[in-house]
């Protein structure tokens, strides 16, 4: 099985890469710490979650969205080295490649999950094993867009514009997901945002806030979105057999 | 050391009539204009020519990572995408770098692993001359060690055809003297080899044949010997009234001469040989200059043409 092998390497040279691990896995957690512990028993004004609930759930879908949407920067520094094109000309698959790259996404995305239950835990933030599953089941499938955009994106822009690019995007993703303030109500945003894979990544950690799980429309959209983005990441990597 | 199995490399490598044409601002950039090569299974071939001449093109088109715009690539005949899929080409690009945080064991073991008869890990380090780096970190390896281990790379799947685009370039004099036995010791196992090189002494002393491209053309393709007495030549020029050029042209190393009122032009095989007997028979020459024929200027005899658009100093 070659792409064991494959897939095996491309986890540890993620695990080894210092810098990209430790800032990947901090960020989130300094902004937990940051924003949820100081008042982490209170609850939030009007609303019967606590700090310390109510950002684990907020940096749950916003820290493995960065996890995910990240393998794109090394994707594009990997295309400026010319490794790519060396990949080309080697029997490795398109399915092996994006399946190496998924999986070291999902890693750093389970790891960030981890150390964000963990954190919340200390801080005494405690639920119902079932929201805990339920929350990151949801979570682990709505990434998958994602995984699909970081693979997209990575194979379209160069070193110097993946920072910007990715930067922006996310933002804009989270924003008009509903991940820092709620958009409620039935306006333009509202509807927006139901069109976006952020927003149902978001509606996924409100599990563990009692939300339902998505309904129909919310399968349909991370369907689409996963269909329409791997089918971009797989054109983008076909046609990446130039020099970058 | 396998045994060639003959359906496996059956039909050599066949380009045909292949074009590639670039857009750019200036306009297109005829990279490669319609060029012709078979390659027999075995056959150790040179790709020869100055930059821009459209070598990296073509074998881009070879490799599967370009297609061409005309003509076709077959690689023992198949398509170049099925020969790569079926892990039977090797390469080391012009220009490329490694992904980092891996050892360099670690990096040809997990390419090593992408081919269905890949050679033994440490035996291409050994004989890459890896052996003592291979548990260093590859961002930390030098420009040569960097080669050494793209080289690696591209001969431990073992492919039937190995292709080298420009390998030598970050090397030093000791560093080319080594590569170049390593390569020679591949090919000798039955190998099919095709490297580009803009150094005739490189082909000459590692290829069986050498092809030679100028401006996106083929305009030469022979055995190496041929090729180096046809653009391997010098020019002597000197003043010597009087003497009737059929009789320069009998001297010791002269392929022809030439006639420009006083001065004389001789075209050399071996011009150290005719500069003696020149010297030696007509002590009246002055005003004698030696000009070594650079490979470009050979290309430019050869083709008869000097750079006839100014978008093929592109470099192809």
């Amino acid at each position: 099985m070659s792409w064991i092998t494959y897939t095996r390497y491309e986890l540890l040279r993620t695990f080894r890469n210092r810098r990209f691990f430790v800032f990947s896995l901090g960020f989130p957690l300094i902004f937990y710490w940051v924003l949820a512990a100081p008042k982490h028993n209170q609850t939030i004004g009007g609303t019967p979650f606590t700090w310390g609930l109510y950002y684990m759930v907020g940096l749950a879908s916003f820290g493995t969205m960065m996890a995910m949407i990240s393998s794109g920067a090394r994707i594009a520094g990997e295309r400026q080295s010319g490794w790519t094109r060396q990949l080309r000309i080697s029997p490795l698959t398109v399915r092996a490649y994006f399946r190496a790259k998924l999986l070291t996404g999902y890693t750093m995305a389970l790891l960030t999950l981890l150390l964000l239950y963990a954190s919340a835990a200390s801080l005494g933030v405690s639920l119902s094993a079932g929201r805990w599953l339920g929350m990151t089941g949801l979570i682990l499938v709505g990434l998958l867009p994602f995984a699909a955009l970081g693979i997209l994106i990575g194979h379209l822009v160069t070193t110097d514009s993946v920072g910007p690019v990715m930067g922006g995007l996310v933002s804009l993703l989270a924003f008009l997901g509903g991940t820092w303030f709620p958009i409620t109500g039935s306006g333009f945003l509202h509807s927006l945002g139901q069109l976006l894979p952020s927003w149902w990544l978001v509606q996924a950690g409100h599990v563990a806030l009692g939300g339902q799980a998505w309904g129909n429309r919310g399968w349909i959209t991370v369907a689409a979105w996963t269909a329409i983005l791997a089918g971009g990441a797989a054109w983008a990597y076909r046609r990446d057999t130039g020099k970058v | 050391m396998t045994v060639q199995a003959p359906a496996m490399t059956e039909g050599g490598i066949r380009l045909q009539g292949l074009v590639k044409t670039f857009k750019s601002p200036e306009g297109p950039v005829h990279a490669v204009r319609g060029i012709d090569v078979s390659v027999a299974a075995g056959e150790t071939v040179a790709l020869l020519g100055p930059n821009g001449a459209g070598k990296s093109t073509t074998i881009d088109m070879l490799l599967g990572l370009a297609n061409p715009d005309g003509g076709t690539v077959t690689v023992f005949g198949r398509p170049p995408r099925e020969a790569v899929d079926g892990g039977l080409v090797g390469a080391m690009l012009q220009s490329g770098g490694l992904i980092r945080d891996l050892s360099v064991r670690e990096l040809v073991a997990m390419m090593a692993s992408l081919y269905p008869d890949s050679m033994d890990v440490d035996e291409a380090l050994e004989v890459t001359g890896l052996k003592n780096k291979a548990g260093q970190r590859t961002q930390k390896l030098s420009g040569g060690e960097t080669q050494r281990v793209r080289f690696a790379v591209a001969i431990v799947s073992n492919p039937e055809l190995l292709v080298l685009d420009e390998p030598t370039v970050a090397m030093d004099v000791e560093g080319r003297r080594e590569f170049w036995s390593i390569m020679r010791a591949f090919a000798a196992r039955g190998k099919t080899v095709l490297f580009a090189t803009h150094y005739l002494e490189e082909a000459d002393a590692n290829a069986d044949r050498a092809i030679l491209m100028a401006h996106g053309r083929i305009v030469a393709d022979g055995p190496t010997t041929e090729i180096k007495a046809r653009v391997g030549r010098r020019m002597i020029r000197a003043t010597l009234p009087g003497v009737d050029p059929l009789r320069l042209a009998e001297l010791p190393g002269v392929a022809s001469a030439d006639r420009h009122g006083d001065a004389v032009i001789l075209n050399c095989t071996d011009s150290d040989q005719t500069i003696r007997a020149v010297l030696q028979q007509y002590p009246e020459a002055r005003d004698i200059e030696i000009t070594g024929g650079s490979l470009e200027e050979a290309f430019l005899e050869l083709t008869g043409e000097p750079d006839d658009e100014a978008t093929e100093l592109v470099t192809g």
